[in-house]
């Protein structure tokens, strides 16, 4: 019999934490700091207007590229957010998901060859994805002491006569790491000055504690070179209503829209209703949620640095990104030995990339009264190890 | 108002139990600034007071709770204030609202027994001189109260780990 795999899925390796997830998956009375999605339900109105939408028959496809309504939205959204305007005609796709956003967004710009630079660690979709669409992934390893932030050393030293696209994975699943203006303004400069092109992936753009949120697309000369992704998964709780994003230049839009049409002809129609209430009136609902995630934030900083543990103040996401080097353990070894001893689940660093090694990824999407148990017994689990 | 006294406000209207050091960390403040507020804002009567919110079904309390709309005819000289005043000072009367509408005032009663709820209206309420009218409503179950949903809620959907 033929082989009916095709050499380029094969080639891709599983995650290499497999065996960890495997554990976790039998372990039926843990708790968890191991999720990357928010613990809040979606917001009533939002739900409520899904659910409107369904008894108003509304369950036939939208246009290809989403609802003139929602674009018109998502565009509105976007110039009050990061000041960037985006013709809602032809420069916005929805998606399910930011996911299928990352996707398409390399399928639309990679020929076979082309070299992707992804900052490690960071989201676990970039690399087979960049890799399914041909593209050759270049991980730029980020570092503790920068707070695990791009620097335009870092970013030029990985860059080649074949490189195409940086991936920006900013704020960060898992460091919560954020770029502020200034931090992004060398990494703008060295993307055009090698006339590269980024893939922003904002999906936390909701979620940061220190000033407001900046898209690299609002920098001088970018927008025409990046495509921003976000979505309505994070900031706004709605991961299962699979919904999310791309925008950028109509030169580029064009043509993903068409893997899009062809792939997924257009996002599913009652999320796509329920995200325009989102957009319109759930900004005081998104802030309550903001203030929730900081206080808890807050909360884990401070335990940390009571615990001794190594850890920079993150200021995005819902991610923390202690270090635990200290206990001589890989991040794997350390995982699996606090969900045996005291039934805790956490991510190990490596899951996001080699040089996660040493770090573990804590969520903070629990209630303050989760946490608490949890750090109990995680502090338990700490002075066993240093005894 | 200033920013840290909203924040103290909103975390406390859900959790007066608090331990100042705690939400001091949480709200990215110290110790004694939220002790002051504190302190403050109870002797300007922001804070009026701190409540327990207790399900007597659960107890095992029999418990019963009205609303009884009332409408008075205000008197020369005696507007609605004093009118209120008469019916808030019984200790039963556990809130009197003055409302726009069919009727003037809202007042929400608990008392032991449907009995004793039905005396306190027809020997108290109704008998004053200017209470023209009353309806008086029994509450059957109470859903939600103060912003807290009473009903449990469902187990975590989530699953334990995802990337």
């Amino acid at each position: 019999m033929r082989n009916p795999l095709s050499k380029q899925i094969t080639e891709i390796q599983p995650s290499g934490i497999r065996k960890f997830f495997d554990i976790v998956g039998e372990m039926k009375d843990a708790i968890s700091l191991g999720v990357g999605e928010p613990d809040f339900d979606t917001p009533w109105r939002v739900r409520e207007e899904g659910i409107y939408s369904l008894e108003r028959g509304r369950t036939f496809y939208t246009s290809n590229a989403g609802l003139q309504e929602l674009k018109d939205e998502i565009c509105k959204y976007l110039e009050r957010k990061i000041g960037v305007r985006y013709d809602s005609k032809d420069e916005v796709v929805v998606t399910v998901g930011g996911s299928e956003a990352i996707d398409i967004g390399f399928r639309a710009m990679l020929d076979s060859g082309d070299e992707v630079l992804i900052p490690q660690p960071s989201y676990v979709s970039y690399l087979p994805c960049a890799a399914l669409a041909g593209g050759v992934p270049v991980v730029i390893p980020l570092q503790n002491e920068n707070e695990f932030k791009l620097t335009r050393e870092e970013l030029e030293a990985a860059i080649t006569p074949r490189t195409k696209i940086l991936v920006l994975p900013f704020p960060n699943n898992p460091t919560g790491a954020i770029m502020t203006r200034e931090e992004l303004e060398p990494i703008a400069e060295a993307v055009v000055e090698h006339d590269l092109y980024v893939i922003s992936d904002e999906i936390y753009s909701e979620l940061t504690y220190q000033g407001e949120h900046v898209s690299i697309a609002s920098l001088p000369g970018m927008r025409e070179r990046t495509l921003v992704i976000n979505g309505f998964s994070k900031g706004f709780a709605m991961t299962g209503w699979r919904l999310g994003y791309v925008c950028g230049p109509k030169l580029i839009m064009e043509q993903l829209l068409k893997i899009h049409q062809y792939a997924i002809m257009c996002a599913p129609t009652n999320s796509q209703y329920a995200a325009v209430e989102a957009l319109r009136n759930c900004g005081e609902e998104v802030e309550k949620m903001r203030e929730a995630y900081n206080q808890r934030r807050r909360y884990l900083v401070s335990e940390f640095a009571r615990m001794g543990l190594e850890c920079f103040e993150p200021y995005g996401a819902f991610y923390i990104f202690p270090s635990i080097r200290e206990f001589g353990m890989t991040s794997e070894e350390f995982a699996e030995k606090f969900l045996e001893e005291e039934k805790v689940a956490v991510v190990p660093g490596t899951a996001f990339g080699e040089c996660g090694e040493g770090f573990l990824r804590i969520s903070y999407a629990y209630s303050l009264e989760d946490l608490k148990v949890a750090l109990e017994r995680f502090e338990r689990f700490l002075e066993k190890l240093r005894r | 108002m200033e920013v840290t006294r909203r924040q103290i406000l909103n975390y406390m209207e859900r959790n007066c139990k608090v331990d100042v050091g705690e939400l001091a960390v949480l709200l990215g403040t110290d110790e004694d600034t939220v002790k002051r507020e504190i302190a403050a804002m109870e002797k300007e009567k922001i804070i009026c007071g701190y409540h327990t919110m207790i399900d007597w079904d659960k107890a095992g309390v029999d418990q019963v709770n009205a609303l009884i709309e009332v409408r008075v005819t205000p008197q020369r000289g005696r507007g609605f204030e004093k009118i209120a005043e008469r019916i808030y000072n019984y200790p039963e009367v556990s809130s009197i609202s003055l409302i726009s509408g069919g009727y003037d005032f809202l007042v929400t009663i608990e008392g032991k027994s449907l009995m004793e709820v039905s005396r306190f209206v027809s020997e108290k309420l109704s008998p004053i001189d200017e209470v023209v009218g009353t309806a008086t409503h029994f509450i059957l179950k109470k859903y939600k109260d103060h912003g807290t949903i009473l009903a449990q809620k469902d187990k975590e959907e989530r699953m334990l780990v995802t990337l």
